[in-house]
């Protein structure tokens, strides 16, 4: 099914400047002012190309990984990659030594440029970032791999770009996976569907024979955790999708769900409703141990560790109504965290540790927003009819989240869409999936 | 002073009744009471006079006078029909979060397993399952579409 990732990255280092950069991405920012950035289409000698058009039927492979890497950018807000029809210089003269003046002419500040050689079977990628106001380069890397892993280069070099310019971890490396929709809304069709980062090669998991819900990566390797309605037992499972092995988790005597990842990926966290009742259990992945975190006869659900795996926010309505808490591991220590005007759901921990994202329901509208651990710092990035259930991207910069749309009268009108937005509340922008989808949940990276 | 007080006390009287005669015209019109659905649109029967599902107020689980009334014709029923066997399936309306929603339709599912129980009927014969807000009857983005939503269902499982 999803095909064996065999990414070899060998990572000549050419050249490192140990220099400060002189231009920087403030990433604190937004979107308001992007850094103009030239992306050159990567070099590939004719016979790279003949032989990659004969085999995969991949025309000009050096343009397409440079659209990937354009696209990403763009999409991150805080990069403004420019129109490639202004360039002057041709692609493999410029990797060897781009005529600075011509570049800083048409406004870029960085410039990325590369080339793309095939010997023997394997794809070997080479780019370069360089500073153009400094006339310098920044980054040199080269990766080899097989050919048909060409996007996911072109995935690593914005990884790489973008962590030179802004100083941190980039998140283009990735997958999302989530529940794809069809059908009319009382007769839902869900699949749970994953796809690279930015939209591209989608693959199905499951057929739609029965309800899936809420699948969740787990943080260090390709297991998922997610619910599933087969055979109408709503209980959590635990799929591999390398190798599309999947089971039960757990022998509970009734509906489990809501499941999330530790953070170690070695246990999972969940809801267990039990004649009325919800509250929040693990269960260990190696010695099959089921540990009863909370005992209160409110809903306890939504539970999400801190990525030191010390505490657990969670979602109870023991107030009364639906609030975010949080504990200690071990279930001791509960303390309420949300006080603001309205209802909240779906707390999840940042990767960074120092947020929780959630959802908030007031007067009608849903929000996401964020606040600090201590409830402190309340900030709403967007509202919206319905929206709900943000996941971070591994970075703790963007949040990825599902909305959907009022119906008219006739009950007509409704979808469900991804979106994402910047931490900062700038950036946000629909998500494409080929069909309807809702439930996202962001892989950590795959390559480091 | 009196006078005015008498005057000001009148007022509040005819007011009321204004307040409460539109009231009760909406309820007609919305078939609805507070925000509990009381129309039959969707309604489906067990047997003759046997309503089978029952309905919510917006996040709760509590049973009205009206399910009451229709869990224990239900119940009447399964006594008669002792080789039945239902699962009651409770639901929420679609705006709420989805796994609060899951947990919600279970709570409400038992309400109404823990009644029909108190009725005389053995718990090994119900058994409950949460759709949450997955399996609306009404599309409708309207307070009366998602009153419908907010429900139980009992049905034959056998």
């Amino acid at each position: 099914m999803i095909k064996k990732i065999t990414l070899l990255i060998i990572i000549l280092i050419l050249y490192t400047t140990k220099l400060h950069a002189l231009i920087e991405v403030d990433i604190t920012r937004g979107n308001l002012d992007p850094l103009p950035i030239a992306v050159s289409p990567l070099s590939a000698d004719k016979n790279t190309n003949d032989k990659l058009k004969k085999e995969l039927n991949i025309n000009k492979i050096g343009n397409k990984i440079s659209e990937v890497v354009e696209n990403n950018l763009k999409n991150s807000g805080l990069f403004n990659p420019l129109n490639k029809d202004a360039f002057l210089q041709k692609p493999d003269i410029a990797h060897l030594k781009p005529r600075f003046e011509d570049w800083s002419l048409i406004k870029a500040q960085a410039l990325i440029t590369g080339k793309v050689t095939l010997s023997e079977d394997k794809l070997r990628v080479e780019f370069r970032l360089w500073d153009v106001l400094a006339a310098k380069e920044m980054m040199a890397l080269a990766f080899t791999t097989v050919p048909s892993n060409w996007r996911r280069v072109g995935h690593i070099i914005t990884d790489k770009v973008y962590e030179r310019l802004t100083g941190e971890k980039g998140y283009f490396d990735t997958r999302i996976i989530y529940v794809a929709e069809e059908g009319p809304k009382t007769k839902r069709v869900k699949k749970l569907a994953i796809m690279d980062q930015d939209g591209s090669n989608t693959k199905y998991l499951t057929l739609g024979n029965e309800l899936v819900l809420t699948p969740r990566f787990n943080p260090t390797n390709q297991m998922v955790t997610y619910l599933s309605y087969f055979r109408n037992l709503p209980r959590v499972y635990l799929l591999d999708i390398e190798t599309g092995v999947q089971e039960v988790v757990g022998d509970f005597p009734g509906m489990t769900f809501a499941p999330r990842f530790s953070p170690d990926g070695k246990k999972i966290i969940m809801s267990f409703a039990m004649d009325g009742n919800s509250d929040i259990y693990t269960m260990d992945l190696e010695n099959r141990i089921v540990d009863r975190i909370t005992n209160h006869p409110s809903i306890d659900t939504s539970p999400s560790y801190s990525p030191d795996g010390k505490f657990i926010c969670f979602n109870s309505d023991r107030s009364g109504y639906q609030q975010i808490y949080v504990m200690k591991k071990d279930g001791t220590n509960v303390k309420r965290i949300s006080f603001g005007k309205g209802l909240y759901g779906t707390p999840v921990w940042s990767p960074r540790g120092d947020l929780i994202a959630f959802t908030k329901l007031h007067k009608g509208k849903f929000y996401i927003g964020v606040m600090r651990t201590d409830g402190s710092g309340e900030r709403l990035l967007t509202e919206n009819y319905y929206q709900e259930a943000p996941s971070w991207s591994p970075n703790g910069r963007v949040l990825i989240f599902y909305r959907e749309t009022k119906t008219d009268t006739q009950g007509k009108g409704f979808s469900a869409k991804l979106w994402s937005i910047d931490l900062t509340g700038y950036n946000e922008r629909m998500v494409k999936t080929e069909s309807d989808a809702s439930d996202p949940s962001w892989s950590s990276l795959l390559s480091n | 002073m009196n006078l005015s007080k008498f005057f000001k006390n009148a007022f509040l009287v005819m007011l009321a009744c204004l307040v409460l005669s539109a009231c009760a015209t909406k309820k007609v019109q919305n078939q609805m009471q507070g925000d509990v659905y009381t129309g039959t649109d969707t309604v489906e029967y067990l047997a003759s006079g046997v309503p089978d599902r029952v309905f919510f107020a917006t996040n709760e689980s509590v049973l009205t006078t009206a399910s009451r009334d229709t869990l224990r014709k239900q119940a009447e029923w399964l006594r008669k029909n002792s080789k039945v066997n239902v699962v009651l399936e409770g639901h929420a309306d679609e705006r709420g979060t989805r796994e609060y929603n899951l947990a919600l339709g279970e709570r409400r599912a038992n309400a109404a397993k823990d009644y029909l129980m108190t009725y005389g009927i053995s718990g090994n014969r119900i058994s409950v399952i949460s759709y949450g807000k997955e399996r609306p009857v009404d599309s409708g983005s309207n307070p009366l579409a998602w009153s419908k939503n907010r429900r139980s269902v009992t049905v034959k499982a056998n």
